[in-house]
């Protein structure tokens, strides 16, 4: 296993790699510069040589091939540059909404988790009564209601039945939990809806399958009982595929929240994302697409070693 | 011997039965409308005895069992009647007091050991389950008990395997681990579904003998659910034949089959190819489908394919005691029982079995093909020989046996003479071109000519062509038509020869009975004009009475369109009946080729008489006085064959010398040839 793991994350560095080149390049070629829109953007009359200057000193005027050699031996000294617009380290950018980001996504895949793993299963074992249809509804509800639409509700909630919201300024929860939590509740609720709704729908549908299996009746025709042919035997089998969609979900929720963001006013990934791309800030866009990608390859070798912890007949280097 | 089984059964009544099935009706409700699986049936089990239920596939014999246990589906399933097993009615228990019974006192092993136990439990959790729930045993008490089960049922090195997952058991091996969780707390009733349907002959040897010494010694009374005549013959003492939801005939075993004494279960007999009679004639059968038990015929159920039908049959016949102490539900059984109505036969005739050997349609020589497989990541690969040195040849009209158990080979030699796998290096001619270095012009021609029939009816037609697109595709591709309206002729006639009605033609693969998909495949392959055929298992997956149509029918084309097979299976009486040469393979390589009656009658390689000597033939007294025989072990791992001759680690003859030398294939008698260096 451990080799089978070291492989993996070495085979990670051509796919980023690969990711490298596709996004250096096709931000180039796609039309727009950050230095007209940051000196012209609001209709300055600045001359063609401060322009070529501000070019020169961002080094944009260097051919392509040589930007992105300069970016990769920045990247190999885990140096991902200036953000063009704000001057700042683009990792410091990064760090400060990722905190946010990453703890949204957390806490939405926990809320999804507790409430999916017990709501597909009573779907499942109640099938096609007052149960399953409630389950099914609610699930459904969670897959066409946008998050950020169901956002504004709960801020509407708030606002009329106690005439409160939440704080607008992250506190990092180890300054003050309290605070922190009562800002990032409310996203994580709105997020995690949609994230709960994909998640149980699967258990069910996957648990239905594990019910029908032989095993299923051996462990009845063995006289288990019947909460431990659910716990035991079924459950275990039915949450394998559940751990495939729960990572992936995850992975999202890193950079997708761009909407849903603007309703809760978060300074999160997904803003910071919009925000620099409007600006045609390349180092920055740069570093986040990165990020994002080392993100998702990460999570799919983490549930790949995950199905080898719960499946013994997974076994990757025997 | 009437008098004998009189006494018998009069013994037998004096012991209170552990099994009591009365009125059991059994009825699913489905799209189609209600289903009636099991209807009226009743039967004893006594303490100890071994019963056997045989029937074709939905005669209702699983779902006799499943109720029994309450373990039918409960949004569908309708269980009504009586069960009193051990003074308790089963069907008035509460849930609760049903799942105590339920492996403590009746346990089941179920048909599929692949998919029978959980894949993520290690096997000494899924031993120790029933003992700790059961038995309220501690850890440590059942681990000892596990440890203890598995040894009972031959399972080696018990202690180290109890932490193992069942992927890394053979199928033998976990139907072994299947019986050990069914003996855990010493039942007083098996029921056995099918026990050894998805197992090698070989092993179906082990398994059942391993079973019913557990069933004499522990005193346990066992339920046989199968299909196979000849399980039925050696291990039951009494038999209750099923057809179409209903018991039909029940009675000693003996009795049974040497006298049966309900039309059905003649015929069934009848139909069965025999290792233990000479051959010649074709197949009896049984005309017709069993019915559609969503809308089952009034009266008789068997009516519609009975010979001896009259019009009382159109009256539900009542389970009448019969001359020779059986039950049957026959009104014209007294008939029957004075020889006054009997089977006519067949009217076949007799097969035309000898060939002209000059020139033969397809020679293989040397034929190897080895699969590259990757064991590690980033390990040099390992080779599975899956084909090793193979040659053989096949002329015009003959029949040409392959048998072997699964992962002899056989099925790789039939795909690479297909061309459908390119061997690693040998020859393959057809009439007289070599098919590895023929053109590809060269190459249609003979594409035309060899065709093949698959295995499994259901999932070898395309579901969303019908009938006459499936037969009349290649009549397109390959130009034999000049338009559609002569293709919709020629499908109409292909049809008519294979036996079945012009109409079907417009229906899909869905709609068609197993039989009549079977049918459908030999009419594409008949399509091409062929001249050789490759019969992959072609009736492994029917019943009995369907098998014996197909096996007629693929005779009578061979004798019409002088056609040459090449017939893979598993089944030795199949082959027997069907083949006139017979080739035995073992691990990819060829164990032994002779003229039919040569290799049965006198076999020479130790495999080979191993294989014969572990399928049981359908007669109650020779299998009763045939001492078992058994061949130990399982097949190696391809990864890793035995040096020398690859069957010494099973072979009871094997020697220092067959570990180091590999025999030759070597003509011991004219036309018999073995590989083996001790005959």
């Amino acid at each position: 296993m451990l080799r089978y793991t070291v492989n993996r994350v070495l085979l990670m560095i051509p796919t980023l790699l690969g990711v490298a080149v596709l996004v250096f390049f096709l931000l180039r070629i796609v039309p727009g510069d950050v230095v007209e829109i940051k000196l012209r953007g609001d209709g300055g009359n600045v001359s063609q040589e401060t322009i070529e200057m501000e070019r020169k000193r961002l080094g944009l005027d260097k051919p392509f091939v040589s930007q992105f050699g300069d970016w990769m031996i920045g990247m190999a000294k885990l140096d991902l540059g200036k953000s063009m617009w704000t001057e700042r380290p683009v990792v410091e950018e990064i760090a400060v909404r990722l905190e946010l980001s990453l703890q949204v996504a957390l806490m939405a895949t926990l809320i999804a988790v507790l409430l999916a793993v017990p709501m597909g299963t009573m779907a499942a074992l109640f099938r096609d009564t007052w149960i399953d249809y409630v389950v099914r509804i609610v699930t459904i509800g969670g897959l066409s209601i946008p998050s950020f639409w169901f956002g504004m509700l709960i801020m509407l909630t708030l606002l009329a039945f106690f005439n409160w919201l939440p704080p607008i300024t992250f506190t990092p929860i180890y300054v003050d939990p309290i605070a922190n939590l009562t800002q990032l509740i409310w996203p994580a609720m709105a997020v995690g809806y949609r994230y709960c709704a994909v998640v149980a729908r699967m258990i069910r549908s996957s648990l239905l399958e594990v019910l029908n299996e032989d095993y299923i009746r051996t462990a009845r025709a063995k006289g288990v009982y019947e909460k431990l042919v659910i716990s035991r035997h079924a459950l275990r089998n039915a949450l394998l595929p559940a751990i495939t969609v729960i990572g992936l979900e995850f992975t999202f929720l890193i950079g997708g929240l761009v909407v849903t963001e603007q309703v809760f006013n978060l300074n999160g990934i997904g803003q910071l994302f919009v925000q620099s791309i409007s600006r045609n800030d390349f180092t920055l866009i740069q570093g986040m697409v990165m990020l994002i990608a080392a993100f998702y390859v990460f999570v799919n070798l983490l549930i790949d070693l995950l199905y080898a912890v719960f499946d013994p007949r997974i076994r990757y280097d025997t | 011997m009437e008098a004998l089984s009189e006494t018998k059964s009069r013994q037998a009544d004096a012991t209170e039965p552990l099994l009591e099935v009365a009125d059991l009706h059994v009825h699913f409700e489905s799209s189609r409308g209600i289903v009636r699986a099991v209807e009226d049936v009743s039967f004893q089990v006594k303490p100890g005895e071994i019963v056997a239920i045989v029937g074709e596939s939905g005669s209702g014999k699983s779902v006799t069992a499943l109720a029994i246990m309450r373990l039918l589906p409960r949004l569908t399933g309708r269980t009504r009647g009586r069960v009193r097993f051990d003074g308790k009615s089963l069907l008035d228990l509460s849930d609760e007091q049903m799942r105590e019974i339920r492996g403590r006192d009746i346990s089941m092993i179920f048909q599929e050991p692949m998919t029978s136990l959980n894949p993520l439990l290690t096997i000494g959790l899924q031993i120790t389950e029933p003992l700790t729930i059961h038995l309220g045993m501690s850890d440590a008490q059942a681990t000892a008990r596990a440890i203890e089960l598995l040894q009972l049922v031959g399972i080696t090195d018990a202690e180290g395997r109890l932490d193992q997952y069942p992927h890394q058991f053979s199928g033998g091996m976990r139907q072994r681990v299947m019986i050990a969780i069914g003996l855990a707390c010493n039942p007083k009733l098996i029921i056995a579904d099918e026990p050894t349907t998805a197992l090698d002959v070989t092993i179906q040897a082990q398994i059942l003998e391993l079973m019913k010494d557990l069933s004499r010694k522990l005193n346990i009374a066992l339920i046989i659910i199968t299909h196979n005549l000849g399980v039925v013959a050696r291990y039951a003492d009494r038999v209750f034949v099923m057809y179409a939801a209903r018991l039909v005939e029940q009675g000693p075993a003996d009795a049974v089959f040497h006298r049966p004494r309900h039309p059905y279960s003649m015929g069934l007999l009848r139909s069965v190819p025999r290792l233990d009679r000479p051959r010649g004639n074709k197949l009896e059968t049984i005309e017709g489908l069993v019915p559609n038990l969503a809308n089952a015929p009034p009266g008789c159920r068997f009516a519609p394919r009975c010979p001896f039908r009259i019009d009382i049959c159109a009256q539900e016949p009542p389970l009448a005691r019969t001359d020779t102490g059986t039950l049957s539900r026959c009104h014209r059984h007294a008939e029957i029982a004075d020889s006054k109505i009997a089977w006519a036969s067949g009217g076949a005739g007799v097969l035309k079995l000898d060939v002209e050997r000059k020139r033969p349609l397809l020679s293989v020589s040397a034929l190897t093909k080895h699969f590259p497989v990757r064991t590690k990541i980033g390990n040099k690969r390992a080779l599975v020989r899956a084909v090793e040195d193979v040659s053989f040849s096949i002329y015009p009209g003959e029949t040409l046996g392959l048998v072997g158990e699964s992962g002899c080979g056989k099925t790789t030699v039939g795909r690479l003479i297909l061309r459908l796998e390119q061997p690693t290096s040998g020859e393959i001619a057809f009439e007289g071109t070599n098919l590895l270095t023929a053109t590809p012009a060269e190459m249609k021609t003979i594409r035309r000519k060899i065709q093949v029939i698959f295995q499994d009816p259901y999932s070898s037609l395309n579901p969303r062509m019908t009938v006459s697109q499936i037969i009349g595709e290649p009549l397109h591709v390959y130009k034999l038509v000049a338009d559609s309206k002569a293709a919709t002729g020629r499908v109409t006639q292909l049809l008519d020869q294979v036996g079945l009605r012009p109409e079907l033609a417009e229906r899909y693969p869905h709609q068609l009975s197993g039989g009549q998909r079977q049918r459908v495949g030999i009419a594409r392959a008949l399509a091409m004009e062929p001249s050789f055929i490759v019969c992959d298992e072609a009736v492994s997956a029917l019943d009995v009475s369907i098998q014996s149509q197909i096996i007629n029918l693929l005779e009578d084309l061979q004798q019409r369109l002088g056609l040459a097979y090449l017939f893979i299976a598993h089944d030795l009486a199949v082959v027997r009946h069907i083949s006139m040469r017979v080739v035995v393979m073992y691990f990819g390589r060829i164990m032994e080729v002779a003229d039919r009656d040569a290799i049965y009658r006198e076999p020479l390689h130790p495999y080979t008489k191993v294989l014969l000597d572990a399928a049981p033939v359908p007669d109650p007294t020779v299998e009763k006085a045939r001492a078992p025989r058994l061949i130990q072990g399982e097949l190696p791992s391809h990864l890793a064959p035995p040096p020398g001759c690859v069957f010494n680690t099973r072979c009871p003859m094997a020697s220092q010398e067959c570990r180091e030398i590999v025999p030759p294939l070597v003509e011991k008698r004219p036309g018999h040839y073995a590989a083996c260096i001790k005959v």
